[in-house]
Parts: C-alpha cells; structure tokens; sequence
C-alpha cells in the first residue's frame, strides 16, 4: 500500500507510535494489557457485566455515579502520584554531571501529566463526587435535577481521563507544562501528538465539568426539600452552590481557550501564534480567567466538608454560620478578580499588578474568618477524634502556612523574586494537599459508611493520615527553602550539587506520603474484608447533623421515601432533638429517573472522535462526530425515562430498615 | 553579610522571620535572602516584612488551634456548650483583625509595588547611597533564545553569550524580548524577574552592589533545553568590568551580524559562553520588530498592511496545519519516551534541526 493510502487511512499513527523500542514502557504495557485482560476475565467469568451495566454504568442514581466519580479520581491519584515520584527521583540525582535518568522529553511529559491529572482528574473528580453523593442527601432530594445528564457528564469525565491514559503508550503526552502555555504549544513549537492529547482530553472532560456545573446548581437552586430556605441549607450545600456556580462561569473561557488554540493548531488560525497579529499573552489571561477560580471551585466545597465534619464531631451548630456563608459568597465573587497575578512578572503597571495584589489579599480575610469560625466551633465543644476530625486538624495547621506563602506572592515585588521559583510550586502543593486533598480523604472517610453501610479500617487510615500529614511536610518545606534560593521550577537539573540534599529529603518525603496513599487504600481493602465488623446499622454512625444521616446506609434509591420538612438549620440535629419518629405507612409510589445507556454510548464515541483528531484519521473523525449527533438527537426521542417505585417496595423496604433500626436498639 | 538592615519597628517579629529562614541560611551564596543587588535587597526586605506582619495573626491562630484541639477533647471535662454558635464580638474580631493587616499590608503593597516598578528608573545605588549626578545608565539588551541567554551592549558594541558582566554600584537598564518563547529573566541575586516576548519589549532597572558570581536562570518553562538554560551573572569594580568589556573586544570571536543571528534563532542547548566582539547596529530593534531577516517586513511597518486581515504579514515560515495537510505530510507521532538518541535528537551537532524540540 503506498503512503498516501496508509496515511488517509491511519493518519500519523504507525508502528513507531507503539513503544515498541522502550523495553520498560514495553512490559508496563504488556502488563496493563493483560491486567485489562484479567479484569475483563474475571468480570465475563464472575458474570458480572449485566450487574455492571444495568446498576453502575448506566445508572442515573446521584448516589452510584458520585461513587463512581471518587474511584475514577483515586485511581487516576495513583497515577498521578507514580508521575510525582518519577520527578522526585530525578530532582533527587540529576545534580552537576549526573543528569538523572529521565530525558528532558520524558521528564517533560511527566510533568505536564502529573499537574493536568491532578488537577482535572483526581482533585475535579473527587470534589464533582463528593458533591454528587451528598449534596442532594443533604437537600432532601431524590434525585439531582437532570439525571440523565449526571451520567453523561461522569462518562465524558471517563473519556477525557482514557485519552490521557492512552497517550502513555501511543504517541506521547505534551511537554508544555499543565496549562500548555502559548506560543510553546502552538503547531510550530509542538507539532507532535501531545498537545493534542491534552487538549482533546480536557475538552471532552472540560464539556463533562460544565454540564455537571449546570446540574448542581440547578438542582441546589430547585430541588431543596420544602422549608430550606438559602439560609437554612447545609454549609456544605453553599459551598456545592458557590463552586458550581464558579464552574458554570469559568469552563466556558477554558473551552474557548483551549478552541482557539485547537483552531492555531488545526485550522491555522492565528489568535496565540508570534506573528500574524497573534497575541500568546491572550491565551494567558484566558486560561487564568479559568485557573484562578479553579482553585476555589476545588477548595470551596471541601471548605464545606471541613465544616461539617468539625461540627458534627464537636457536637456543636457551626460558629458563625451566616459569616461562613457570606464568606463563601464573597470568596466567589473576588476569586474572578485575581487571575493576573498567576503573571505578574509579564510587566503590567505598578497600578494594574497593585490592584491585583491587593484583591488577592482581600481574599484571604475572609478565608481566615472560615478559619476563626472552625477554631471558635471547636471552642467549648466535646471534640471526638475520629480520623476526619483529625484530618481537619491537620488541615487548619497546615493550611494557615500556605495562606501564608500565598499572600506573600500576592505581594508583586515579593513575587518577582519568588515567582517561577519551587516556592511556588511549595506553596500551591501546600494548599492543594494541605487544604483539598487533606479535606478530601476527611469527607471519603465521614460519608464512607453512609455510601456503603460500614467504616474504612480505623487502623490503616491512621497509617494513612500520618503518612500524609508528615510526608507533607517532608516533602515539601525543602522545596519552599529551594525556592528561597533561587530555583526555578520546571527543571529536571540542577547545576548547584551543594542543593541536592534538599531534594533527597523532599524524595523521602515523597515516600513517606506513598505510605499514606497505600495506608488509605488498606484502609478501604482491609474495611471490605472486615466490613461486618465495621458494620453501622443506624445509618447515623456519626451522630450527625444533617439530613444525609436520616436515612438508611446505604440509601435507598429514592433516598427519602417522605421528603423531610426542613425548620432549623442542622435538620437532622433538630428532628432528633424534638424526638423525631419514622413514619410506619402511608407510603406513596415514588417517580424516579430511569437508567440509559445513551451517556456511555456517546461519552465512547467522543473519545473516537478526540483520538481520530489527535492522530488526523480524518474519516474516523467524520463518522464518530455523525455517530455522536445521531445518537444525542435519538436520545431525545427516548420517551421511556421513567418510572414509579410501588408503595408496596417503598413498604417493604423501609420496614426491613425498621427492624435493622430496632434490633440494633437505636 | 550576615547582617539585614531590615527597617521595620517589628522587632520580634523580624526574629521570627529569621528563625523561619534559618534553614536558608546553610546555601547563603547567591539565593533570595542574600542577593547583591540592591532592587532584590528590597524585595528581600519586604518579603520579611510582610511574613512578619501575617505572622502577626498566623502564629495566634496556630497556636489557638492547638490549645482549642487539645483542651475541648472529649473526656477532658472541659466546659461544653453545644448553643454556642454566635457571638457578634467575637465575629467583629474575626473579621477585622485580618481585615486590619491587609490593610497594613496592602499599603504596603501599593507603595512597593510601585517603587520597585521594573520599568522604573532608580532613584539610588543603595540605601542612603543616591545615583551620583552625571551617572550614566549602563543600557543591556536581552534575547531569550532557544535556549540561550544573548546579551547585547549596545555602548559598548559587544554581546556575548551566557554571561553577563555588571560594574558594581552602577544603574542598568535591561531592556527584554525573545526568539520564539515567552521566557523569563531570573536573575534572583540582582532583581528578581521579568518575562521576555517574543515581538514585545520589556524592561528591567536594576544595580549590583557586590563584586561576585551568581547565575541566572530562564524561568519559564520553554521546552527541552529549559533546565540548562542559565548565565553567569558577573559583579566587577568599574576596572573589572572594563577589563571585562576589552576581553570581550579582544576576543578571537565572530561579529554578531544578522546572518550569524539567523544561525543562532536555532535551537541548541548547553551553549558555552560565546564573546562578540563586535555587534550590527539595531540587532536588537530587529529582533523585537521580527525583521532580522533583510527580506522580511518588520512588525511595526507590517501591521498597517494587513488591513481587513487583522494586521500583520507572515514573518517566518509559518506552519501547515493540520487539516491543510496532504496524506503524506502528516508526518508521524512517535512515542518518544526512549532515551535521546543523538542521532535522532542532534542537539549541538545539528542546530535548527526539528526534532531538537524534542530532546
């Protein structure tokens, strides 16, 4: 076949694509493969498929697909965290004539990887989880507002963290550094597959983000059970409420980032290019317009996690709960005026750098008031400390150095020594692990057996919480030295052997935080093996205090066979202080979404579509985009999308959660 | 050296910001808390003020968490009130005492950050040194290249390549742009940092108060020969430097013409330090305008041209796009995670070679 045929038919995909010349990546791939295989056995084997599709992957149920979404995100933490440890072993011996192991190409990749996957598929999934699982508990809603969408937004999520994965081992990833900065990742400078990965990939999870943006809020606005009013919701809710908002505002101006330069790079546009009237410093303020506020839609609902984790184990109402939800509120509003100081440093005026600065710092008044108000709940409570509060704990000593280094850098004259640098990247790993993932593994572990119906292993996620908080700081306080020395970041060698000390104690540290990651994933092993023992019947294990705890663990389908009627804030803490009695009958058949295939069908074939485009196979692309509008117009004229829970179940199974309830003696 | 002449009232404060640097004071050559350069000098000294002010309310905080943490327990019988949960003093207090230093801090903000403005000229030498009159401005332009550092003085009609020298005590004006990428000028010793562009100019006044060495680095992350990409950083006496400035003069090197620019816009890396003796005038306004290249319009002439088609001409060959590709130029998307070949990834051997961007 001669190559024009080849190349219509294939596009730039050939043989040197495969790793077939890397004997490493080699055998990783073989492995993945017959791991896949394995998987994909044991599931045909076990008969698991039918189980699968029918109730996890084409479920509507908010429950299920949170879930869903929080194994996608730990999984890809796995991944995400062995990119970490590959940089740390090469910052820890690429010193004066040794220069490491990892080529600058592999180096770079790494790199671009481990910063797009932690933040678009682990932190994103892990908070759109959190949020999809307990938001509607807590609202009293059986539902989210478009179910259907719900799952469609989860499976493009998918499709955008698989093309990610696939770039491993066909063709490569990008070497241009998590945001792909113009003119670095325009055609000219990157004219390989990698940008094209990452662009694609975070396309199609970016329009999955959006859509789930719409939903919660939707469903915060609509659905709340009758008598929450605004102020009568859950912090928790208010924070969903602020970060999805955020969302629904920002993914748009990353989308029409990310299209323009897919346009440079396609069509041969010129909106980020160095000539033809072309203006990188566009693309910068386009994808920071995104990346500043990004940084609260992550951290504002674990705000809200911190929250009501602190409360519920002080056996205290939040201190100051209408200040937290103006704070919230106000923390929205000023995290869209902040964005140029991610670019100080490019020579705006003194007036324009000051006015930034000084928004940023404003910001930090009323984080520090969200600190006050954990500080003054705790204040004359009866603190418990099972692991989430020991998780807050951590977290508001950790936090507050941070905040710290993060007003600092808000100051432009101290951020035109410090900017670029490691400190830097110290400071953002200090409030990205210290405040989100810090908050993250507190809320896994609280609504863990309100999802399952028993606890993580207590013992392995002591191992977990304190290979976390110590590796934290073992890692990474070198890294802040460092940066007060001058490093920039980015670099995969350094000339000055008289720094390498710092880096072996920053890899250790690295190590350490991989004892953490593995003592939580024993900790939810070991809780499956010792899952009767760890068993909760109450559904209330926590003694908590908000609606999600009313119900039964795992909750039902519809969640609450009667929507609760909401007079106090704490709902759950007020209906069990005026001795609230679950209702024996009177049950009514409950209308309830019903599962569809059409999001993981089209989330499929927007994956053919991104890869087609990725390596040009034209033609491919043509057929998936048909397939995808075809589909999406079928779906519509799916008319069969619900159906009614008989009373007689609802009967049926709220008396055997009766019966759980009295033979425990609650 | 060991010696901060922090102004600041924050007597204890200032001890604590030193305490929490102590662990910077083991590599103390070179680096942000000890530069030589009185701009950075300053910009060290607010970073200690500002840490102090914010440690101020920081280290309240932290230790209150503490106590709270250990003394409300369960089981420590300590007092508990479950309807605690509002308190209009005590929100007052929560809201203004970080309200009250970002005040203080933001002041401090908008005055530093327009005193040390980079593109604002010095206004001294050092602390209770002002510019002598009659001080002449010592001009250095920069082009970040891939992925080298070009220094060009224009006064002097040299460049070099990879290291820069400055006289002691005198101001500079660096004036800024790239080949190809945004970079950044890191010089932490001296001044912190600015971003150079490609077809933008931008500009840095700075002084060096130490005769030493210290390097410099590109900052921004700009691709494969990122990591090397960094210059010596020389401070000279005035004789020093003038024996420095004749070296550079006397060197068996090549003139900096535009043909020998053209060669250099190609990307290599691990450049050793390159003297030029002599220099073609307006290099440097050609390099900002894109119209190194005789044969091609320069940005500023170019942009009236494009009229309707939103300004400017093509400078440069422009690459194919994607969907403009014919079948066999699509070329191939290798997985490129094998180790760099020298053969395939040419380097030094072959500048300008593609697959250099891929080292």
């Amino acid at each position: 076949m001669n190559d024009a045929l080849l190349k219509t038919i294939f596009g730039r995909l050939t043989w040197e694509s495969f790793p077939l010349h890397e004997p490493i990546l080699l055998v990783t791939f073989i492995v993945v493969i017959l791991l896949g295989a394995g998987i994909v056995g044991a599931v045909t084997y076990f008969r698991l498929w039918g189980w699968l599709w029918r109730d996890w992957f084409t479920s509507v149920d908010h429950k299920k697909i949170g879930i869903m979404y929080i194994i996608l995100g730990i999984i890809m933490l796995l991944r995400g965290f062995a990119d970490a440890l590959m940089m740390r072993a090469q910052q820890a011996m690429a010193f004066g004539a040794n220069e490491g192991y990892l080529p600058s190409h592999h180096y770079d990749q790494i790199c671009t990887a481990h910063g797009t996957l932690m933040i678009f598929f682990v932190a994103i999934p892990l908070v759109v989880g959190i949020v999809n699982f307990v938001m509607p508990l807590q609202i009293g809603a059986r539902d989210v507002a478009f179910p259907f969408l719900n799952n469609l937004s989860f499976w493009l999520t998918v499709a955008g963290a698989l093309l990610v994965m696939v770039s491993l081992f066909v063709g490569e990833f990008a070497k241009t550094g998590w945001l792909s900065y113009a003119p670095l990742a325009g055609i000219e400078y990157s004219p390989d597959t990698g940008v094209d990965y990452y662009l694609w990939a975070l396309q199609i999870a970016g329009i999955g983000t959006t859509l789930s943006g719409i939903n919660m809020v939707a469903t915060i606005i609509k659905m709340r059970a009758p008598g929450m009013t605004m102020m009568k919701m859950p912090v928790f809710v208010w924070t969903a409420l602020c970060s999805n908002v955020l969302v629904v505002a920002i993914f748009p101006a990353l989308t029409v980032a990310f299209m323009l330069l897919m346009l440079d790079r396609y069509v041969g546009t010129n909106f980020f290019t160095n000539d033809l009237g072309g203006n990188p410093m566009m693309y910068w303020n386009l994808v920071w317009i995104w990346g500043h506020p990004e940084v609260y839609v992550l951290i504002l609902p674990v705000f809200g996690i911190y929250s009501e984790v602190t409360s519920t184990f002080t056996g205290k109402r939040l201190f100051g709960y209408s200040s937290m939800v103006y704070a919230t509120v106000v923390i929205t509003i000023l995290s869209y005026i902040v964005w140029l100081h991610h670019f100080f440093t490019m020579g705006s005026g003194a007036s324009v750098n000051s006015f930034f600065g000084i928004a940023t710092m404003v910001i930090s008044i009323p984080t520090g008031a969200k600190i006050f108000n954990w500080l003054f709940t705790m204040y004359r409570g009866q603190i418990r400390y099972d692991l989430p509060m020991m998780w807050v704990i951590a977290f508001m000593l950790t936090f507050v150095v941070g905040g710290m280094t993060g007003v600092l850098l808000a100051v432009p004259p101290a951020d035109f020594v410090l900017h670029n640098s490691l400190f830097l990247v110290a400071h953002f790993h200090n409030v990205i692990i210290g405040g989100v993932v810090f908050g993250l593994f507190a809320g896994i572990i609280y609504w863990f057996p309100k999802a399952f119906g028993f606890h993580l292993d207590p013992t392995w996620g002591k191992v977990g919480f304190w290979g976390w908080v110590i590796g934290y700081w073992i890692a990474w306080t070198p890294i802040y030295i460092v940066g007060l020395m001058g490093v920039p970041r980015r670099v995969n060698y350094i000339e000055d052997a008289s720094l390498q000390p710092y880096f072996i104690v920053a890899a250790i540290g690295a190590l350490i935080i991989l004892v953490g990651i593995l003592g939580f994933v024993m900790s939810i092993v070991m809780g499956i093996v010792k899952r009767d023992k760890l068993r909760d019947v109450t559904g209330d294990p926590w003694n908590g205090r908000t609606l999600e705890w009313s119900t039964a663990s795992p909750p039902p389908a519809y969640n609450f066979a009667f929507t609760p009627m909401i007079h106090d804030l704490d709902a759950w803490y007020d209906m069990k202080s005026r001795g609230y009695e679950r209702p024996v009958e009177g049950y009514r058949p409950i209308h309830m979404p019903r599962n569809t295939g059409a999001g993981v069908i089209l989330s499929a074939l927007a994956l053919v579509f991104g890869f087609a485009m990725i390596w040009y196979i034209w033609w491919l692309a043509a057929v998936a985009l048909l397939g995808l509008f075809i589909v999406a117009i079928g779906h519509t004229f799916n008319y069969n999308r619900d159906y009614y829970i008989p009373s007689e179940d609802v009967m049926q199974i709220e008396s055997q959660r009766l019966q759980a309830l009295k033979s425990a003696g609650a | 050296m060991r010696h901060f002449p922090l102004k600041s009232p924050l007597g204890a404060t200032r001890l604590i910001a030193l305490l929490l640097l102590l662990p910077a004071l083991a590599g103390c050559s070179g680096d942000v808390m000890f530069p030589s350069g009185d701009i950075a000098l300053q910009q060290r000294n607010l970073i200690l003020i500002s840490t102090g002010l914010m440690l101020l309310i920081i280290v309240p905080v932290m230790v209150l968490i503490v106590w709270f943490a250990w003394k409300y327990r369960k089981g420590s019988g300590a007092k508990y009130d479950p309807k605690f949960h509002h308190s209009t003093g005590l929100e007052l207090i929560i809201w203004s005492c970080p309200l009250l230093i970002i005040i203080c801090l933001g002041a401090l903000t908008w005055s530093s950050t327009h005193l040390l403005d980079p593109f604002r000229p010095l206004d001294r030498i050092s602390a209770g040194k002002p510019i002598p009159p009659g001080t002449k401005t010592l001009d250095v332009q920069v082009v970040a290249m891939d992925w080298k550092w070009l220094f060009i003085l224009p006064e002097q009609g040299i460049a070099t390549v990879n290291e820069l020298a400055l006289p002691v005590d005198v101001p500079v004006r660096f004036l800024l742009t790239s080949t190809s990428q945004m970079n950044t000028f890191y010089a932490p010793t001296l001044a912190g940092m600015i971003y150079t562009m490609p077809g933008m100019r931008s500009m840095l006044h700075a002084v060096i108060n130490k005769p030493g060495e210290s390097w410099g680095y590109s900052g921004n992350y700009t691709g494969a020969g990122y990591s090397h990409m960094r210059f010596k950083l020389r401070g000279l006496d005035q004789a020093g430097f003038d024996k420095w400035v004749a070296d550079v003069k006397a060197a068996q090197g090549t003139e900096l013409t535009l043909a020998k620019y053209v060669e250099m816009v190609k990307p290599t890396t691990k450049d050793p330090v390159v003297k030029f003796p002599t220099v073609a005038a307006d290099i440097f306004d050609r390099i900002v305008k894109r119209c190194v290249d005789p044969s091609k319009p320069c940005l500023a002439d170019a942009m009236p041209h494009g009229g309707s088609h939103g300004g400017g001409q093509m400078i440069g060959n422009k690459p194919v796009p994607a969907l403009e590709k014919a079948p066999e130029d699509k070329g191939t998307g290798p997985n490129v995670t094998k180790p760099a070949d020298p053969k395939v990834a040419p380097g030094q051997t072959a500048p300008g070679h593609q697959h250099n961007r891929a080292m």
